[in-house]
């Protein structure tokens, strides 16, 4: 079970607190008429699988029901970063590999 | 009878306290301190089992966790039953009731051992797949074969009589085991005030050293551990927690405890008393002191009882004063086996010889046999056994210097006991649970835990240091290290001063060779739980199974209750050694929670029964219970389904509620229904965006109707949204989707739109709803109001505030019945008190209240959809014939408007939403039914939709359905037919969903 800081209430709570959203920075179109429907179908249907670090969107559900954002390894299951809706991370797969 | 193995003085027991038990029937004699394992040895109980596959004969082989034998069904009552509890980590009480989990008709004398002996080539690895599968109609009966055989113990048939726990914790550092490693970690962390949990599996602490004969200042280890002990219990920061088991450990050092409150004292637990408590940890740091197993070696008929791992020889006799045997020979790759030999003398009883595989063994062991006078053969090993129910005699062979092969001629020994060691396996379950690969150390022979994410240290012999002096040293420093870590300062323990030992170094050797190559020699176990032998090992890997997890699933290598904590690594080794690969090249397989069996008892802890899930009650609901309703489950409400009458039958009550309500009038509890209160001055913006039809013109006091689309276009929720001022409204949603729609607006919200100025919250359960609908709603209504709800001051779609029967009300005329309805809302904590006025009022009019069920087929009569019942995801608006409430002329592409103009969802023929009506009209079809239009077309049909809706109409005398049907709206008066499975073919005609009333005129009064 994740131990996941809520950077709303500024504390780390137990991940049945929390909703798993799926992929973040998924923005909306903003001319969704202007979409093909093969580029309406790849906002609405596809998203990334990565073996490593993934940015995610939780909601603290049984909180204070805020959105933000995750960056989690899918391998080790650690969170590297959380930070707002509307922030970058700073924690993304080309840093680490740099390493 | 006589515990004729138990010795005079000696060991932690205490003989004074003389406990009786049951196995198979038979009453023995033990003392406190005794678990079941020593007790049963110390009463010569051989055979306490027979295996999987074959039915051997098998005895007792280790004295903890990882045994695989002396799995046992415990309880002295049905309902006090457990499964599969290993005697040797079950205390001894007075009153212990026990069996054997298989052996048929009794362990003794088995018959199934006639067809293990006979069928042997019956079971070869992956008999499972081979030998069992055809034909398919015999596998009921395999399958009674497969689990009398394979004695997996059974569950109670009765309740649980106990209670059991949860408790969550939090601290500083959690120590996994209080052996010596673990007690200098926990005294380290303890002493500069850190939180500290001490959990140990055993019933006192101490580990190893409970049955070392090893001195600590020149004193004996027990006395080191009591001093220890009795500080750490005076801390008030440390927790110890004893007879608990670490079984898990999650992600972010998050880890399950299974403590055994009573197990010790009764099979059930005393009044008042939880019988175990699960503690789930949030740890800090973690500390693992898991120490380490040892290996036996794999040779030729190894399972014979009398055949046991050299430690578990000591510590029987060390700390239960049991010497299991009267003749032994140990056999050992390292200097860790002679320690057995020289207690079994110092307990009088025969060491027939020390079989040692090392060619030149050197050191203070070696030194010690030759001082006592103990036969030592060495570069030798003990190739086979003898005896089925006890080990009878040993051959003894010369090995090649790799221990890869017999040299020179077989000396056959007398002896009923053998001791061996393979070396020490560090206990690295735990360090492996959350995905950390262990790494192989050549020199320790055997897995150590590999790098990890989690703040985890660990210390001793799961380090592959397996002295009690580096034991000690390494968890003080441990403790030192998570303290620096955690910022909690400095602290130090003296340690306690230890004996030196001059160790030779091991040989790293798993199974002993014999005369004939494996798949022809004695049957060599090494997983002695699931009868997985070498030679079955290397069969699978003939086969071509090279993974080690396909080997282990193909084989059944380190199954069961057990894990294979014996036997796995010499598995993977005889692999690594068939497939010509090395250890760790070959790798381990994946340990994952639990370490050892969880009851599920204790996985449950209070959540049973009434405390199973939260139960959500409206504010009537004891009206509802007084007055015979039986409840229906929405989510977590109970809703009422129906309310019965005496003598009547489910569709009776129905058909009397449906009449009621449209002759004169129905009540609904309709508390449930989600509320959410939306204000903001960019809220109507907003409902424009979320909703597939317009709101910018809803003035205040008006309702309207919404449906709600994913961004693929298709429905997912509906419900009425009022406007209660210029910025002010509220939305209602499914009873069921409530949690939902809010998380979806709250995301739109948050992550789209938060330039929008609006704000939600949830007001569920802020307010009691009660729906009453007929064409006396109005006359009921107005008795308990003073305010005009004529038809020309509260119109269709209007709401307004008032008081009714002297309450403030928001009360909607809004309709889900086709009837004149209103719905009244009063603030929860008058609710009952406004629907017992009402009933008051209401009886000249014969006011009935309705459940679930009556609402289903009332709203079905109109043609109104339920959104999860009517709709799955894939069907939009325009199917479901409700273009009129999408606006296409919005602004604003408002979630859904380019979802529903994709090619798909415009092509021709979808399936469409429809009513139907059966030919015959006392047919009721049954929900889910598949159409097809030619009931003749050969199988299989072209399916062309299902029933979304059936019921039986009592208003209009006869059955009445919705559902979707391929092109249905453009089908009218077509037949579709529903073959069902009971053969019958029912033929239905395509027609409007709107069965009653197609005008709306019964509402608009």
């Amino acid at each position: 079970m994740l131990h996941i800081y809520c950077p709303h209430c500024c504390e780390y709570r137990e991940e049945e607190e929390f909703h798993v959203k799926g992929q973040a920075h998924l923005a909306r179109p903003l001319d969704p008429e202007a979409c093909s429907d093969k580029e309406w179908g790849e906002y609405l249907y596809f998203r990334k699988n990565p073996r490593g670090l993934h940015h995610e969107l939780w909601v603290h559900a049984a909180g204070c029901r805020k959105f933000f954002n995750v960056t989690r390894d899918t391998v080790s299951y650690e969170i590297k970063e959380v930070y707002l809706i509307g922030e970058k991370p700073s924690v993304v797969a080309a840093s680490v590999s740099a390493k | 009878m006589t515990q004729k193995n138990r010795l005079q003085s000696g060991g932690r027991i205490d003989r004074s306290k003389a406990l009786t038990f049951t196995y198979n029937g038979k009453e023995y004699k033990g003392f406190e301190g005794d678990t079941l394992a020593s007790a049963m040895l110390a009463n010569g109980i051989d055979v306490i089992g027979r295996s999987f596959k074959y039915s051997r004969p098998r005895g007792i082989v280790a004295a903890g966790a990882e045994e695989p034998n002396a799995v046992m069904q415990l309880g002295a009552t049905e309902a006090t039953q457990v499964p599969n509890v290993r005697a040797t980590q079950q205390e001894l009480f007075d009153g212990l009731v026990s069996g054997a989990t298989n052996g048929w008709p009794s362990v003794d004398n088995d018959l199934m051992g006639v067809v293990g002996k006979v069928g042997g080539k019956m079971m070869p690895p992956g008999f499972y797949y081979k030998t069992f599968m055809y034909p398919q109609s015999m596998w009921e009966t395999y399958e009674k074969f497969i689990r009398k055989a394979a004695g997996l113990g059974r569950s109670s048939l009765e309740n649980d009589p106990d209670s059991y726990e949860k408790i969550n914790q939090h601290c500083d550092v959690l120590v996994v085991g209080a052996g010596p490693a673990g007690l200098t970690a926990a005294l380290t962390a303890g002493r500069a005030g850190a939180r500290v949990i001490l959990a140990d599996e055993q019933s006192e602490f101490g580990g190893s050293l409970l049955s070392s004969r090893e001195t600590l200042d020149g004193a004996e280890a027990s006395q080191w551990v009591e001093k220890v002990t009795a500080e750490l219990a005076g801390m008030k920061e440390v927790m110890l927690l004893p007879r608990s088991t670490v079984n898990g450990y999650h992600d972010h050092n998050f880890l399950t405890i299974h403590q055994r409150n009573t197990d010790h004292i009764s099979d059930k637990a005393p009044a008042g008393q939880a019988r175990q408590t699960l503690h789930r940890v949030r740890a800090k740091w973690v500390v693992l002191a898991t120490g380490a197993h040892e290996r036996p070696l794999v040779y030729g008929n190894n399972d014979v009882p009398g055949c046991m791992i050299a430690s578990a020889v000591s510590t029987y006799i060390n700390r239960y004063g049991v010497v299991p045997g009267n003749e032994l020979v140990v056999m050992t790759t390292n200097d860790g086996g002679y320690q057995a030999a020289f207690d079994w003398q110092d307990a009088g009883r025969k060491v027939v010889a020390i079989v040692d595989t090392r060619q030149n063994p050197q050191g203070a062991q070696v030194a010690e046999a030759s001082k006592r006078g103990i036969n030592l053969i060495k570069g030798s090993g003990v190739i086979d056994v003898a005896g089925s129910k006890r080990v009878t005699g040993v051959s003894i062979a010369t090995l090649n210097a790799e221990g890869t092969a017999v040299q020179g001629s077989v000396t056959k020994l007398s002896a009923d006991t053998v001791a061996t060691s393979g070396g020490w396996s560090p206990v690295i379950h735990l360090a492996g649970h959350t995905g950390s690969r262990p790494v192989w150390d050549d020199k320790v022979v055997g897995f150590l835990p590999g790098p990890t994410v989690e703040k985890r240290l660990v210390a001793g012999a799961i380090a592959g240091d397996f002295t009690t002096a580096g034991a000690l040293a390494q968890g003080a420093e441990a403790g030192r290290k998570a303290l620096a870590e955690l910022g909690l300062g400095q602290a130090e323990i003296e340690l306690p001063a230890t004996e030196e030992v001059v160790v030779h170094p091991p040989m790293t050797l798993f199974q002993i060779p014999h005369l004939k190559k494996t798949s022809e020699a004695p049957k060599q176990f090494v997983d002695y739980q699931n009868d997985v032998t070498a030679a079955g090992i290397e069969l699978a890997c003939r086969e071509g199974f090279e993974s080690i997890e396909h080997v282990k699933r193909y084989t059944a290598l380190g199954f069961g209750t057990d894990q294979g904590k014996l036997g796995n690594i010499a598995g993977m080794a005889i692999a690594a050694k068939a497939t010509g690969r090395t250890i760790p090249e070959t790798g381990t397989t994946i340990f994952r929670p639990n370490y050892t069996p969880v009851t599920f008892g204790a996985m449950v802890g209070r959540d049973r029964g009434e405390l199973f899930d939260p139960k959500r009650y409206t504010a009537m609901h004891k009206w509802h219970v007084e007055n015979g309703a039986l409840f229906e489950d929405v989510g977590q409400w109970k809703r009422p389904w129906y309310f019965p009458k005496a003598g009547e039958t489910m569709q009776q009550s129905l058909d009397r509620e449906c009449k009621a309500t449209r002759e004169s009038i129905g009540i609904l509890d309709a508390s449930t229904l989600g509320k959410i209160d939306i204000q903001g001055k960019d809220a109507r913006e907003f409902l424009g965006r979320v909703y597939t039809n317009a709101w910018a013109k809803l003035a205040v006091g008006k309702c309207r109707y919404g449906l709600m689309c994913g961004e693929d276009g298709m429905v997912f929720d509906d419900g009425v949204t009022s406007c209660l001022g210029e910025n002010h409204f509220v939305m209602t949603t499914t009873s069921g989707g409530a949690a939902r729609v809010y998380e979806w607006l709250e995301l739109y919200h948050q992550t789209e739109w938060p330039d929008l100025e609006v704000y939600f919250n949830t007001v569920t359960d802020h307010w009691s709803t009660m729906t009453i609908s007929g064409p006396n709603a109005r006359k009921l209504l107005q008795e308990l109001t003073d305010y005009d709800v004529s038809k020309e001051n509260l119109g269709f779609m209007d709401w307004r505030e008032m008081k009714v029967a002297g309450v403030p009300a928001r009360v909607f005329r809004i309709s889900f019945t086709g009837e004149l309805s209103f719905e009244i809302n009063v603030q929860a904590n008058f609710g009952l008190q406004v629907w017992e006025k009402l009933f008051e009022h209401g009886a000249k009019y014969n006011l009935t209240p309705y459940g679930t069920e009556t609402m289903h087929i009332l709203r079905a009569e109109k043609g109104f959809i339920i959104a999860g019942q009517d709709t799955d995801g894939s069907v939009h608006p325009y199917d479901l014939g409700m273009g009129w409430a999408v606006s296409q002329q919005k602004p604003f592409s408002f979630i859904g408007k380019r979802g529903m103009a994709r090619e798909d969802c415009v092509r021709e023929n979808r399936k469409q939403l429809v009513g139907l009506k059966t030919t015959d009209p006392t047919i009721v079809l049954p929900e889910g039914a598949q159409g097809v239009f030619d009931p003749k077309a050969p199988i299989p049909m072209p399916m062309v939709g299902h029933i979304t809706s059936s019921y039986w109409s009592a208003n209009l005398g006869h059955s009445i359905a919705m559902g979707l049907v391929k092109g249905g709206l453009d089908r009218m008066g077509e037949k579709v037919y529903y073959p069902l499975a009971d053969g019958r073919v029912v033929e239905a005609e395509i027609c409007s969903p709107i069965f009653l009333d197609p005008k709306g005129e019964r509402q608009n009064v």
